[in-house]
């Protein structure tokens, strides 16, 4: 796939983190309800999550084809596969950690494996719910799901990606995944941004050094990029959306163009885009990766906080960077 | 033991009956079609050496009734959206249902053959993306009941009469998502389901009330909000009288529990837990032909004289 560079939105607009934020649940909902109303299959399915999944609008806009299933998660995806299976489009949302992790048989069996038209849209994933604990966060949904076969992963950076993602799901046959975050990030894309599923996007040009990121990190990869330019280093920040098709052509140009890669995900460092990103390089191309994300249980904290402290602030995402020079 | 090879495979096609057949003459349908689906079956699993024979023969009975005269569903358009739907949840009992699918012209006979061989399509579970009339990948259990739910959801939203029918095992509800999926069916009143219990009282190592009671289950699929009808699940008049007069309580979905045994009718098998997948040997093989044969011929002309007897009495 080739590499496209953009996105004009971010010139002249001056430094990432002072721009304003956006939650990502509201073109999430704004997305299914405009895609509900030109397309009588679409559906959702929830497990008690109407308001945790800011679907209220939906629910009143179309009463009928929101099916709560109640908390009962094995049953809400089975529940849409059964709707597909009836010619329904159904998206799933409900936060990633009870989605993936006690579902995950039904979504290797019911939709991979059976081939069904799911979305499956796991909300507040990663460390959203920091202070909620481990059994909240959503760490290691990637890593689960990139093992499983015939599935599309797509974590999208800002409110135009995420609705992209959406729309592109709507109108593609079968299984996908899509994060859904809470927390605010600046806007990255504009509205010319077309989402192309296992393309990554050249959100920065770079030749010291590349930041591969993609979900609520990006904008901190550009920060760091910002940081690192004021000390001489030009570094590359590719967006990575789709974790699974990865974009091997984006990894393998990074890897011979630049010195290195830093990889700076909200998910396990096992597993994640920086394990994609890392099989790619050893297999083609081998070069120096450091993976930033997550390497164990996570203490109570804010989301923000708790990527700071692993590392994925603008400051250390620039000093891992800068270690690789 | 011979590898399983296509003279093995001798089955005939059955056909549909013509919409106008009689009682009678759907009950003959239905006991030759569960006649040679079982010689069939016997055949692939003594030659295969794999397969679950005990769970399949337990089941052919309603498998050969809902296919034989109940779902609405066509060999030559097995995509039509308005076909009811069946979902078999015990997948591992896939052989009973490609050789039902082979019987009613879904599957070509020929193919049989290629049962549980390397790269073939017929798998120890059943593959929706390879098997015509396959309509989900099932395998772990517990998963059929959910995709029933969803399929007669989508079925209410479009306010069609498409039903849906699931079989599932009993030990199988000891999975806790068939509970939380037949909440959800009961819930949303969908009369269009229904669940058939293959209720032969055994799994894999020992009956179900050493393992884990499931009973009283009658009590228990009724305080879940169904209508609970319990039927003979060998004899396919009563099988075919309460497939298809379903729902018996509008805005309820239905519960059936079909009492069968485990590897009926044959005298060695029959409600004996071993047979969950042990495999014939040639004398148990031909021993078990020679039963079905005559076992089967019998409860036909039975089955048939009955059926003809109430029609007259009617």
């Amino acid at each position: 796939m080739t590499t496209t560079t953009a996105p004009p939105v971010l010139a002249e607009r001056g430094p990432i983190a002072d721009q304003p934020r956006f939650d990502c649940r509201n073109a999430y909902v704004d997305t299914l309800a405009d895609l509900a109303r030109s397309d009588h299959r679409i559906v959702g399915v929830v497990n008690d999550s109407v308001g945790s999944s800011k679907l209220d609008a939906f629910k009143k806009a179309f009463p009928d084809r929101l099916i709560n299933v109640g908390i009962a998660e094995q049953d809400m995806v089975g529940v849409a596969a059964g709707l597909a299976n009836g010619g329904r489009i159904p998206f799933v949302s409900a936060a990633s950690c009870f989605l993936t992790a006690r579902a995950l048989e039904q979504i290797k069996a019911d939709v991979s494996y059976s081939d069904r038209n799911v979305k499956l849209c796991g909300m507040s994933p990663g460390v959203a719910y920091g202070e909620l604990g481990p059994t909240h966060q959503s760490i290691e949904d990637i890593a689960w799901l990139r093992a499983i076969d015939n599935m599309t992963i797509v974590v999208p950076a800002d409110p135009v990606e995420t609705a992209a993602a959406m729309r592109w799901a709507a109108a593609t046959e079968g299984p996908a995944f899509i994060r859904v975050s809470r927390m605010s990030v600046p806007a990255i894309f504009d509205e010319s941004y077309t989402f192309v599923p296992g393309r990554a996007t050249t959100v920065r040009e770079g030749d010291d050094v590349t930041i591969i990121s993609n979900g609520t990190v990006l904008w901190r990869a550009l920060a760091a990029a910002e940081q690192l330019e004021a000390g001489g280093v030009s570094a590359r920040v590719v967006s990575m959306p789709t974790v699974k098709p990865l974009d091997v052509d984006a990894v393998l140009a990074a890897a011979r163009e630049t010195r290195g890669i830093v990889t700076a995900e909200e998910s396990t460092t096992a597993g994640g885009l920086g394990g994609a990103v890392a099989e790619t390089v050893v297999a083609h191309h081998p070069t120096r990766v450091r993976i930033l994300g997550f390497d164990a249980f996570q203490p109570t904290g804010s989301a923000g906080f708790l990527l700071d402290r692993a590392g994925m602030s603008p400051d250390g995402i620039a000093e891992a960077a800068r270690s690789l020079l | 033991m011979t590898a399983l090879a296509p003279e093995h495979v001798t089955m005939p096609v059955l056909g549909r009956l013509s919409p106008h057949a009689s009682r009678a003459e759907q009950v003959a349908h239905i006991a030759e079609a569960a006649r040679q689906i079982r010689l069939q079956d016997l055949k692939l699993v003594h030659h295969a050496g794999a397969g679950h024979i005990g769970g399949d023969f337990s089941a052919i009975d309603v498998l050969a009734t809902l296919y034989g005269a109940v779902l609405n569903v066509d060999p030559d358009h097995p995509d039509d959206p308005e076909r009811d739907r069946f979902i078999l949840s015990k997948g591992h009992v896939a052989g009973a249902l490609y050789t039902t699918l082979a019987a009613f012209g879904f599957l070509p006979v020929e193919e049989l053959a290629t049962f549980l061989k390397p790269l073939s399509k017929l798998n120890g579970h059943p593959n929706r993306n390879y098997v015509r009339g396959v309509e989900a990948n099932t395998g772990p259990l517990g998963h059929g009941l959910p995709i029933a739910v969803g399929h007669a959801l989508s079925a209410k939203l479009d306010v069609s009469r498409r039903r849906t029918y699931v079989l599932t095992g009993d030990g199988e509800l000891q999975e806790g998502s068939n509970w939380e999926a037949m909440m959800a069916a009961s819930h949303h009143e969908l009369d269009s389901l229904t669940v058939i219990v293959d209720r032969n009282r055994l799994q894999q190592g020992a009956t179900t009330r050493e393992t884990n009671d499931l009973d009283p289950l009658d009590a228990k699929a009724a305080a879940f909000g169904f209508a609970v009808v319990e039927v003979n699940g060998h004899d396919h008049g009563e099988l075919l009288d309460v497939l298809s007069a379903v729902p018996f309580r509008p805005g309820k979905p239905t519960f059936v529990i079909a009492h069968t045994h485990k590897g009926h009718p044959i005298s060695y098998m029959s409600n004996n837990v071993a047979w969950h997948h042990k495999v014939p040997d040639e004398a148990q093989l031909e021993q078990a032909l020679a039963e079905l044969d005559r076992l089967q011929a019998e409860q036909k002309h039975e089955e048939v004289a009955r059926a003809t007897g109430d029609e007259r009495q009617r």
